[in-house]
């Protein structure tokens, strides 16, 4: 990085520390904290829309569709969700290359299951044996994504379902009388309206979101821990930079990055809540109403 | 091997009496079952100990947090922020580490002029380390929750005492505590059940399980790397962690009736299960 850095070995504390904070492993290490930012990003929104789905599907007058519904979202209680994520992932991964294999060889005889093995046709491997490295680990990571997303889909149905019943009545009453059809109720009045109550569940599920993230390390994705638990380890005089066992500190400093992260959401989601209730039949949006008169 | 041999080999393998080597060849149902279940003892153990000692030392948090005197509520608040707003795997990992990088041998030191000599070794082991975290971090979630209902003691309740002449410690061991435990309780039962589910970390953050003795999950993924088959093991697990859920609700539930049976029928706080979820 910098131009003193070529001999490690005869620097003073402070010039030591600012190369090695900036060598290639710790760029790797920085450039895996946006990674944790993309599962944020991806799955917040894909497991809010499946949680809206699965709310919407839970109030259906379709009965079987609204017991899958209920179903999907009675599924995150009782069972700790880490059991979900080694489930799903391993799961997804042998039902994506199952269904691939009856497509792509459909006259394999050989049983898939044989004892403890699970083997589709080499065409079918997915992802492919010779894929470059970076298709493996975009195709891990996209498992990840698709595994946080079907669990926390399943916490935000449960918020919205929520939500939706406790949009008063008579709103719903009032916009019946208006001769809306049921769907235009659904869209005008209720979805408008349910996300003030919807909020505080919601911004829970994002802390919850927050601290799930280190748990990418168990499916195999290079993330922050991965790194801190790489770099900290001791070091001998053979490395360029010798250093005795830190992973101490790196996790130290793994906690405090969550302490702010909680933090500055904690900052912006009350702010959001206070803009959300303007306006609102409820006791925050009549207290806002009266200061603002 | 029949079920009866399997439940005779494996039943108290977490504890490391049985069968010394794990099934490898021909897994079957039985041995799955037997050997995850024995791993459950872990979990209740955990979440035992962890929950009754964090229950004392959650109340004197709360305390606490709700006193006027800078010097008491800003540690709590800072001990309480710090355990809520960081992952507890994180948690983990750390406590892990710094257990690691205490002298193997133990400390001895000097305080007021005892002295102490403290055992360090059975820290970086899951039975002690892995506890202490657990107590700690449920300690931070009951604190908060028991905080919120010291806040939500009806005022009235509060000036009844003090019209009594009730002060200080009978105030509190009469009327702020007993009205608090009623208040929280709802609240702490979800956080009961959130905890027994958080011991499922345990095996899977840095704490090694010694000579594989390890907990229901550890077994789990065990069988799911042998079988590369996950639609036997985790099923398994999840319906043990449901049972598990159930007891505690049935049993909390009883509490909670127990805590509010002077109350009129109507007015008596039913136990909403909220979903668990993960820290």
């Amino acid at each position: 990085m910098f131009a003193f850095c070529t001999d490690p070995s005869t620097l003073d504390t402070l010039r030591w520390f600012s190369c090695y904070l900036t060598n290639g492993a710790h760029m790797l290490f920085y450039q895996s904290f946006l990674v944790v930012f993309a599962l944020l990003a991806v799955t917040a929104p894909v497991s809010l829309a499946f949680g809206f789905a699965a709310a919407a599907a839970s109030r259906s007058h379709i009965l079987p569709v609204a017991w899958l519904g209920k179903l999907y979202t009675a599924m995150v209680r009782g069972v700790p969700d880490i059991v979900f994520f080694l489930f799903f992932v391993l799961v997804l991964d042998q039902a994506i290359e199952y269904l691939r294999h009856q497509i792509v060889c459909p006259d394999w005889t050989d049983p898939i299951r044989q004892g403890a093995n699970f083997l589709v046709c080499p065409e079918a491997r997915t992802p492919a044996g010779n894929a470059p490295q970076w298709v493996h680990k975009t195709y891990g990571f996209a498992l990840a994504v698709i595994t946080y997303a079907i669990v926390f889909g399943a916490f935000c149905g449960n918020v919205l379902y929520g939500a939706m019943q406790a949009v008063p009545r008579a709103q719903l009453e009032t916009a019946e009388a208006y001769g809306m059809s049921r769907r235009q109720v659904f869209w005008r009045v209720l979805v408008p309206q349910m996300w003030v109550y919807a909020l505080p569940g919601l911004s829970n599920i994002w802390m919850i979101l927050i601290k799930a993230t280190p748990l990418l390390f168990l499916l195999g994705i290079q993330d922050i821990v991965y790194w801190a638990r790489e770099l900290g380890g001791s070091r001998t005089a053979v490395y360029q930079y010798p250093h005795p066992d830190w992973r101490f500190w790196y996790f130290l400093a793994l906690l405090v990055f969550y302490l702010c992260f909680t933090r500055v959401s904690e900052i912006v989601l009350a702010r959001l809540t206070t803009r959300l209730s303007r306006g609102q039949a409820t006791a925050a949006g009549e207290a806002l109403r009266k200061a603002g008169a | 091997m029949t079920c009866l041999e399997a439940f005779e080999a494996y039943a108290l393998r977490s504890l490391g009496i049985g069968e010394r080597l794990l099934p490898s060849a021909d897994i079957t149902l039985c041995q799955q079952l037997v050997l995850i279940g024995s791993g459950l003892i872990w979990n209740v153990y955990f979440g035992i100990l962890a929950l009754s000692f964090g229950f004392l030392f959650a109340v004197a948090l709360a305390v606490g947090k709700n006193t006027p005197a800078r010097l008491i509520r800003k540690p709590a608040e800072w001990f309480i922020f710090v355990f809520r707003g960081s992952p507890l795997f994180i948690q983990f990992f750390m406590a892990y580490e710094l257990f690691v990088m205490l002298p193997r041998v133990g400390i001895e030191f000097t305080f007021l002029g005892v002295e102490f000599a403290a055992e360090t070794r059975w820290l970086s082991r899951a039975w002690l380390g892995a506890l202490i975290v657990l107590f700690l971090n449920t300690s931070a979630y009951t604190a908060e929750i028991f905080y919120g209902a010291l806040r939500a003691i009806p005022r009235g309740d509060l000036e009844a005492a003090d019209a009594y002449g009730l002060s200080g410690w009978k105030k509190f061991r009469r009327i702020s505590f007993p009205t608090m435990l009623r208040l929280g309780w709802p609240g702490y039962t979800n956080e009961a059940i959130f905890l027994f589910h958080a011991t499922a970390l345990v095996f899977f953050s840095s704490f090694p399980a010694f000579q594989q003795r390890g907990d229901a999950l550890y077994y789990a993924n065990y069988f799911a790397d042998r079988t590369f088959n996950p639609f036997v093991p985790y099923p398994i697990v999840a319906v043990y962690f449901v049972i598990l859920t159930l007891v505690i609700i049935w049993l909390f539930g009883w509490i909670n009736r127990r805590l509010n049976r002077h109350l009129p029928a109507d007015r008596r706080p039913r136990l909403r299960i909220r979903p668990q979820i993960i820290r």
